[in-house]
């Protein structure tokens, strides 16, 4: 969606005749195309990608199971609870509470993550 | 692979046809069911390719059994798109054998997602084995989303707390336990307090020579702590089984054969009757093996054990479903 926004500001720049882009238009550009928090979480391999992530206050975490096996999202301390997670499924998540959010798979215990809330 | 490996014996301590660095050739067994034949103390386990030189004095005792582990049902991507066809091939096998089994153990994952119509599936194939006894414990795949309430309701009756019982045969003591429930962050399998302090008063009475035969899902020694091969207080739970002359302990989870004496315990994993996963560490993930189909057969199969009473081994024999 990001990209799209960025794209019709440089549709404008080049639609209102301007041939060099300005530095304020660029700025723009930029602040654009800066990657916002990645809210996604991909399960893959028996590992959760990245393993820690961090986000502002608000932000909606959805895990998604890339994996030809089923896995779970589970808070360690009983925050967040996801049903079984067959191949493609997802689980999303909004926190509204700044905080360490540790998490694991609990059919595969070893598959541990952490989500950081800022 | 299995091919390329003998079952050569480095050192025959027991002259049961494994030695203790057997291990990782046994490793070499990937798929090849086990005919399990115990005599007196030690499991003797003989690879498919050594079954020819089985005796039938060996081949043969009191009582024979078939454990068969990770049917999967519902599984269907690449690695098996077919496992209730590998079932019924499981079955196949087992009813082929030459000494009909008086029962079978099914070490758990019966279903992939727990569904209700997986299980229902795997009921009705296994209905048509010659053995009508099954004796089940639950994978983690079987207690998923109700903490294992179906699996109760189905395989647990007269059980103990999350599935665990115990059942006697011919003089052999036969111990179900359930090591895939409230699994901690970051750990392995785990028995639980409850369930240890059951097993402790279940063999309180038994005779030292009572040969004594455990089943779970995951594995009750490290296999691969790295990748959940493992069970976090079996070391207390074997404990408990110090006493006893002879010690088999029979899991599956990890889709292959695998086996290791220690003592007097000798450790057994099965094959999978659905998908084969890698040998530890081999992969970045212990996720299914893709095989070509031609050769997905020899990789999956199922065991056969076989207790002779008086002499010192039980003997697993593992055989492929190809």
């Amino acid at each position: 969606m990001r990209r799209s926004v960025s794209i019709a500001v440089l549709t404008v720049a080049l639609a209102t005749g301007v041939g060099t882009i300005t530095v304020d238009q660029k700025n723009i550009l930029a602040s654009a195309q800066q990657k916002p928090e990645t809210t996604e979480v991909k399960i893959d391999n028996f590992s959760f990608g990245p393993a820690t992530l961090t986000a502002p206050v608000g932000t909606t975490i959805t895990w998604i199971n890339r994996d030809d096996i089923p896995h779970t999202v589970v808070s360690t301390d009983g925050v967040f609870k996801s049903k079984v997670l067959d191949t493609d499924e997802k689980f999303s998540f909004t926190f509204s509470k700044s905080g360490t959010y540790p998490y694991f798979c609990s059919i595969h215990p070893k598959m541990t993550g952490k989500i950081i809330v800022q | 692979m299995a091919g390329k490996l003998k079952d050569e014996i480095l050192y025959d301590h027991n002259h049961d046809g494994i030695d203790r660095r057997g291990f990782l050739k046994c490793m070499a067994w990937a798929g090849t069911g086990a005919l399990c034949v115990m005599s007196g103390g030690v499991l003797k386990s003989y690879s498919l390719s050594r079954l020819p030189e089985l005796s039938s004095k060996n081949a043969m005792g009191e009582l024979n059994f078939v454990q068969i582990s990770d049917s999967h049902m519902g599984f269907n991507k690449p690695a098996n798109p077919d496992v209730a066809g590998t079932l019924k091939a499981a079955v196949d096998k087992i009813n082929a054998l030459s000494v009909a089994p008086e029962f079978m153990l099914h070490t758990g994952d019966i279903s992939h997602l727990s569904k209700p119509e997986e299980f229902d599936t795997v009921d009705q194939i296994l209905k048509s084995a010659r053995p009508k006894d099954v004796f089940y414990v639950p994978g983690e795949h079987d207690v998923l989303n109700d903490d294992g309430k179906q699996f109760l309701e189905r395989y647990g009756k007269g059980s103990k707390g999350a599935g665990w019982y115990s059942f006697d045969k011919k003089g052999a003591h036969f111990i179900g336990l359930v090591n895939v429930m409230n699994l901690k962050a970051g750990g392995l399998g785990t028995l639980g307090h409850e369930q240890l302090e059951w097993l402790e008063d279940d063999v309180k009475h038994l005779k030292h020579s009572t040969p004594i035969v455990v089943f779970a899902h995951i594995p009750l020694w490290s296999v691969y702590p790295e990748w959940g091969w493992g069970t976090e207080d079996s070391a207390q739970a074997l404990s408990y089984l110090k006493k006893f002359g002879s010690v088999t302990v029979l899991n599956g989870h990890i889709h292959q054969t695998l086996q290791k004496i220690e003592g007097n315990v000798t450790f057994h994993t099965a094959a999978s009757t659905a998908f084969p996963q890698p040998e530890p560490g081999k992969a970045a993930s212990p996720g299914p093996m893709k095989v070509p189909a031609e050769q997905l057969k020899n990789v999956l199969g199922i065991t056969d054990v076989n207790y002779v009473q008086g002499q010192h081994a039980l003997a697993v024999v593992d055989s492929t479903l190809a």
